[in-house]
């Protein structure tokens, strides 16, 4: 019982996070406590430390925007927490999107869909054309082109500001995962994420790997949502390079080798 | 991206695969983004920058939704026709009640709802004034406002925040009974903020004034009419280099009158 539990700890604890985060933004829109008020674009931390998405803010800039002060701090403290720090946190921990995708991916490996074959060869590479795309668009139509469109943002600003249609977008992006593309939006198609993926990968906290501990039994890559970075398992010692890793710890959790596991990049450990 | 032991006749499919999509997805994602865009029949909070530059500024965070007492702003939700997220009114709903701190435009972190349109200089310093803002500008549909049918109503005028000064009672004869009076509002459009407090006061089944935003209500006249009774508009008049119609289009029009030319096409 408990060992089933402990093979849930991060996902449980990411649940809590992306939670805790959605409700504070909530209840400082309904001016119940003002912890955290905005939304996943720009938020105050206690009314005082701006926060910004820096893709967003790099929208602004090609759009052809004057970036103000509080912005420009605001992305800049992001951006270094998630490029220094913790890695693509914010795709796995964070986004509440995730939550959705990973109930499809969780179903699709439950109810065997896509198994047999079918269109699964998506390149990953996807989300870095459109991250690009996404700054020529906002240079060319003078709009943050990909803000404007992006489902992170219709479902968190619908769920902290009320939506209606808005829905169909989840639901549609949901099927997508489910039934077209396996981990399709975050794990492909997202340029919010192929930015981060770009940019996180010298952070500080990564998942590491002992090869002798492990006994291949695969359970990591049965769960990985971008299980390419996983190609070391089972091969040789050391951390997980690629920045497309989101730290979520799913493979750290189902590790019953203890072969996987947290740590940080520098200490000698992971030699 | 190619990968060791790809051929090059691979990697340049796998380069124009590439670009053709990204191609297909710039079409259609930009299709997406003028259609938003065109949703330009929309009230924003005061201080609002116009359209084009509100777009490329407004980071969708919602603090001028938070910060707004009245919960009169709402963020565009999908397939409403606005520009996704972004922050807007309806006044029939609920107006804006002109709060003189303003606190929606001083929320703002980006820009898109600038300080400096809703302030003005007093005694060389800059202050806040609500009555600078141009959300929009009233307009009035005369054959169903019941006072100008002769009827006694007057509630625009008395809910505006400007009274007789945005909107002013004119007082006509009423041709039909030939005894009374007709005490009709007008709107004037240098002062209107477009609060939208007539339209929500409005006592007609639809509304018979409507807050339309300046870029689709609002004229212009171009530069080509000076006001000769207005000193300071004719003062431009003096300082135009040139005549506005030269001589050399003058002949021409008149060779054109002149010549069978006329009837050429």
């Amino acid at each position: 019982m408990s060992k089933s539990l402990s093979s849930y700890r991060y996902l449980l604890l990411r649940r809590l996070t992306q939670t805790v985060i959605l409700v504070l933004f909530v209840l400082a829109s309904s001016k119940v406590v003002n912890v955290l008020n905005g939304d996943f674009s720009f938020a105050l931390f206690l009314d005082k430390l701006p926060l910004a998405d820096p893709y967003a803010v790099l929208q602004m800039f090609f759009a052809g925007a004057k970036i103000t002060i509080d912005v420009l701090i605001g992305a800049g403290i992001v951006f270094f927490f998630y490029a220094l720090l913790a890695g693509r946190v914010f795709c796995s921990w964070v986004c509440p999107v995730n939550m959705v995708t990973d109930l499809a991916g969780f179903l699709r490996r439950k109810w065997k869909i896509g198994e047999s074959g079918g269109s699964r060869n998506w390149p990953r590479s996807i989300r870095y054309w459109a991250f690009a795309l996404g700054l020529i668009l906002s240079l060319v139509f003078g709009m943050t082109a990909f803000e404007m469109i992006s489902p992170i943002g219709i479902f968190h600003r619908g769920i902290i500001y009320g939506m209606e249609l808005g829905w169909f977008v989840i639901v549609g992006l949901f099927l997508f995962d489910l039934l077209v593309l396996k981990n399709g939006f975050c794990g492909h198609i997202c340029p919010l994420g192929g930015f981060y993926s770009a940019t996180t990968r010298f952070s500080l906290l990564r998942v590491r790997h002992i090869k002798d501990a492990c006994t291949l039994c695969m359970l990591c890559k049965d769960v990985c949502p971008e299980k390419q970075v996983l190609h070391l398992v089972g091969k040789k010692d050391g951390i997980v390079e690629s920045g497309e890793c989101t730290n979520c710890g799913r493979c750290v959790e189902v590790c019953d080798d203890d072969s996987l596991k947290f740590g940080i990049r520098s200490s000698k450990k992971f030699k | 991206m190619a990968k060791p032991g790809k051929s090059r006749r691979e990697f340049i499919l796998e380069i124009v695969r590439g670009a053709g999509a990204t191609i297909v997805g710039g079409v259609i994602w930009g299709g997406i983004l003028l259609d938003n865009a065109a949703g330009s029949l929309v009230l924003r909070p005061p201080g609002a920058l116009e359209s084009d530059s509100f777009l490329a500024h407004c980071l969708k965070c919602g603090l001028c939704v938070n910060a707004c007492p009245y919960s009169t702003l709402r963020l565009a939700d999908v397939g409403n026709g606005l520009a996704n997220g972004t922050p807007h009114f309806e006044p029939r709903g609920i107006a804006c009640e002109m709060c003189e701190d303003i606190p929606c435009t001083v929320a703002c972190p980006s820009g898109a709802l600038d300080l400096g349109l809703v302030s003005k200089l007093v005694d060389g310093h800059s202050r806040l004034d609500i009555n600078s803002a141009r959300m929009g500008i009233a307009k009035i549909d005369t054959d169903n406002c019941i006072a100008y049918w002769g009827l006694s109503c007057d509630v625009c005028y008395r809910v505006c925040p400007l009274m007789d000064v945005a909107i002013e009672l004119e007082y006509v004869r009423n041709e039909r009974t030939g005894v009374h009076a007709e005490l009709r509002p007008v709107v004037n459009g240098d002062a209107c903020t477009g609060c939208g407090k007539c339209e929500h006061a409005c006592v007609t089944e639809e509304a018979s004034i409507i807050v339309l935003p300046l870029e689709i209500a609002a004229g212009k006249v171009g530069s080509s009419y000076i006001k000769g009774w207005d000193v300071e508009d004719e003062r431009r008049m003096k300082e135009l280099d040139k005549p506005v119609t030269s001589s050399e289009a003058a002949e021409k029009t008149l060779d054109y009158l002149n010549t069978d030319d006329l009837f050429d096409e």
